[in-house]
């Protein structure tokens, strides 16, 4: 093959393909948050440490009660949805009156009580997980070698993506968070139980999460660490998406992704600090975000 | 920004005159306890506490008087502590210049960090900075000179304008003690400065700043540098007396700690982030050998404080202590 820049064209999509995945990571988290964001106004700091459950539910499932891939890839969010259910209807909710920084606060507290725990019980060095037998082996694209389980992670979260885009935007369940999060008193006054749609709302945003712990379960190793690691980079991403639209979630997500995965391959050094810098431009040139409205 | 409305007018307040006399006794006995504390307590754990103490107050000048909350202080803290730390270990300075060059350090980059965060208000503020932080943090864990996971060891305490010999606990508690109250001083002054006061109205009502003709901007971008700076001088003194800058000092728990500092001794009180800090800092001395439980505590303390007192501790004594009711929301 001719190499591209200099570049053999394996390594080059090779290191595509890993900014893909992590930009799908980047999507599914900065979705969640866009979506708890707009119903309950706080920025959910407990999201990395939820992701990180996610995938240790996974694992413990597999260790402990021999539940494979499959079935956990719907259990652990479901009960890490479940968790997030208890959270908002415990703690979280005391403080919705109160100025949104507390809501910062407030549940980066809760990700130290989590991180710790897990940190406690499982240390710092992470637990392997195979990847399912259905998705080992790979294949030969002629310009590039695709591993099969990373073709299914990007596939399945561009499907659940695809699909928070739709219920949002496209149903009537999606037409009254929209609703809601324009305006929850009115939205209430036409009967709809909006305290109980905050709820699910936060729900489903930490399933999402949970769900890509599990996806992310085989690719990175299960570590009680890898929460706080990538919430940061998502909170960037969310800094420069803005975090007013859906899609404007998942495109930045996505296209962070790649703009690392390129930054691997011709500059390796700046690899983890490229969308901080990116953020800082974007935060010079339109600081309201590439698809936010007035901050 | 009203995060803070309420514990910011204990500054205010006026007692009857016991409480009043008590209060004005209050600085001069802090003072002397702080003068005979190293003959009673470890030195280096004082030193720590004193550094922390610093650190909490800088990052409260932003938080419980302008409002805003940075979540990436520990770039300040830390940054500095590794330039003073290498400035006096491989250039050789004496102590004094490697402490203010950490410090000129960290207040440019606060200005750069602080001209980019303060284009986005509120928690987009925090995100901000947050993720800036976490950019220095893997600037340091890749420069050379800060020598990665193993950090800058056995920085030489040196002398003090060449002849305070500071290997000496008690003389280095002292030029600690010095530091931070110079710190404390300078944030005490500007807290109470026509400066101040137009930060707290932006603290307050942002807007309506905006309508009074101030530069907003301007006000939030020079607190921020100040803090920033501040925080610097608590991380280059703080290398200076463990002899040692290293990632935990740039790493964002760092910046959650002193979040948790002011936070649990009072934001937008003078002397609520020095108990904080004393508290946070005992805290870890006695908890440290129970490995990730610190992490732990200090999270169910976050959450107990922004659950049952917002106010932290010196601002519920102070709520505590006030005797005339609560002034309307114009006040100020």
């Amino acid at each position: 093959m001719i190499p591209l820049l200099g570049i053999p064209p394996q390594v080059l999509f090779g290191q595509l393909l890993l900014g893909l995945i992590n930009g799908a990571f980047y999507a599914m988290l900065s979705l969640g948050l866009a979506i708890i964001f707009g119903l309950l106004n706080i920025i959910n700091f407990t999201h990395g440490a939820l992701y990180m459950m996610g995938a240790f539910v996974g694992w413990l499932l597999l260790n402990y009660a021999g539940i494979g891939y499959w079935p956990a890839l719907i259990i652990s969010p479901l009960l890490v949805g479940l968790f997030g259910v208890v959270l908002e209807r415990l703690i979280i909710k005391r403080i919705y009156k109160l100025d949104h920084l507390y809501g910062l606060l407030l549940t980066f507290g809760m990700a130290l009580i989590i991180e710790g725990l897990f940190r406690n019980q499982y240390g710092v060095s992470g637990q392997p997980y195979a990847i399912p037998a259905a998705l080992q082996g790979g294949q030969n694209l002629g310009f590039m070698f695709l591993p099969n389980y990373r073709a299914w992670v990007i596939f399945a979260s561009a499907v659940v993506c695809t699909g928070t885009w739709f219920a949002i935007e496209r149903t009537k369940l999606g037409a009254y968070l929209r609703a809601a999060t324009e305006n929850p008193a009115l939205v209430q006054a036409f009967g709809i139980n909006v305290p109980r749609m905050v709820t699910l709302t936060y729900a489903f945003g930490v399933a999402l999460a949970a769900l890509a712990g599990v996806l992310a379960a085989p690719i990175y190793q299960v570590s009680p660490l890898m929460g706080s690691n990538i919430i940061i980079v998502v909170f960037a991403v969310v800094v420069i998406g803005g975090m007013g639209s859906i899609y404007g979630a998942i495109l930045s997500g996505f296209g962070l992704g790649l703009v690392e995965g390129m930054t691997k391959v011709f500059y390796p050094e700046a690899s983890d600090t490229v969308i901080f810098v990116v953020m800082a431009l974007v935060l010079l040139v339109k600081p309201a975000g590439l698809f936010g409205k007035a901050a | 920004m009203t995060m803070m409305t309420e514990r910011a007018r204990n500054g205010t307040v006026e007692g009857s005159g016991m409480l009043e006399l008590a209060r004005r006794l209050l600085p001069f006995v802090l003072l002397i306890l702080a003068i005979a504390a190293p003959f009673l307590l470890y030195p280096i754990f004082l030193m720590k506490a004193l550094c922390f103490a610093l650190f909490a107050c800088a990052f409260n000048l932003l938080l419980g008087y302008t409002g805003l909350l940075s979540f990436g202080h520990a770039a300040f803290f830390g940054g500095a502590s590794y330039i003073a730390a290498h400035t006096i270990k491989v250039w050789g300075l004496p102590p004094e210049l490697g402490i203010l060059a950490g410090t000129a350090v960290s207040t440019v980059l606060g200005l750069a960090i602080g001209a980019l965060a303060i284009r986005r208000q509120g928690i987009y503020f925090a995100m901000v900075t947050l993720a800036l932080a976490q950019m220095v943090y893997f600037v340091c864990l890749q420069a050379k000179f800060t020598g990665g996971e193993d950090g800058i060891q056995a920085v030489p305490r040196g002398h003090l304008l060449g002849f305070i010999d500071l290997t000496d606990s008690l003389s280095l508690y002292y030029f600690v003690l010095v530091v931070f109250l110079l710190g404390f001083g300078l944030i005490h002054r500007t807290i109470h400065s026509p400066f101040g006061q137009v930060l707290k109205a932006i603290r307050e009502n942002e807007p309506r700043a905006i309508s009074l003709g101030y530069k907003v901007d301007q006000y939030k971008l020079l607190a921020f540098t100040l803090s920033a700076g501040l925080a610097g001088l608590a991380g280059a003194t703080k290398s200076l007396v463990f002899q040692l800058a290293s990632l935990t000092d740039v790493h964002w728990s760092m910046s959650g700690n002193v979040v948790l500092m002011t936070l649990v001794g009072g934001v937008g009180t003078v002397f609520g982030p020095v108990v904080g800090a004393f508290i946070v800092v005992t805290m870890e001395n006695y908890l440290a050998q129970f490995g990730s439980w610190v992490t732990v505590i200090q999270g169910l303390i976050f959450v107990i404080c922004v659950l049952t007192f917002r106010r932290g501790i010196v601002g519920e004594i102070a709520q505590a202590f006030r005797l005339r009711p609560p002034e309307g929301k114009s006040g100020h």
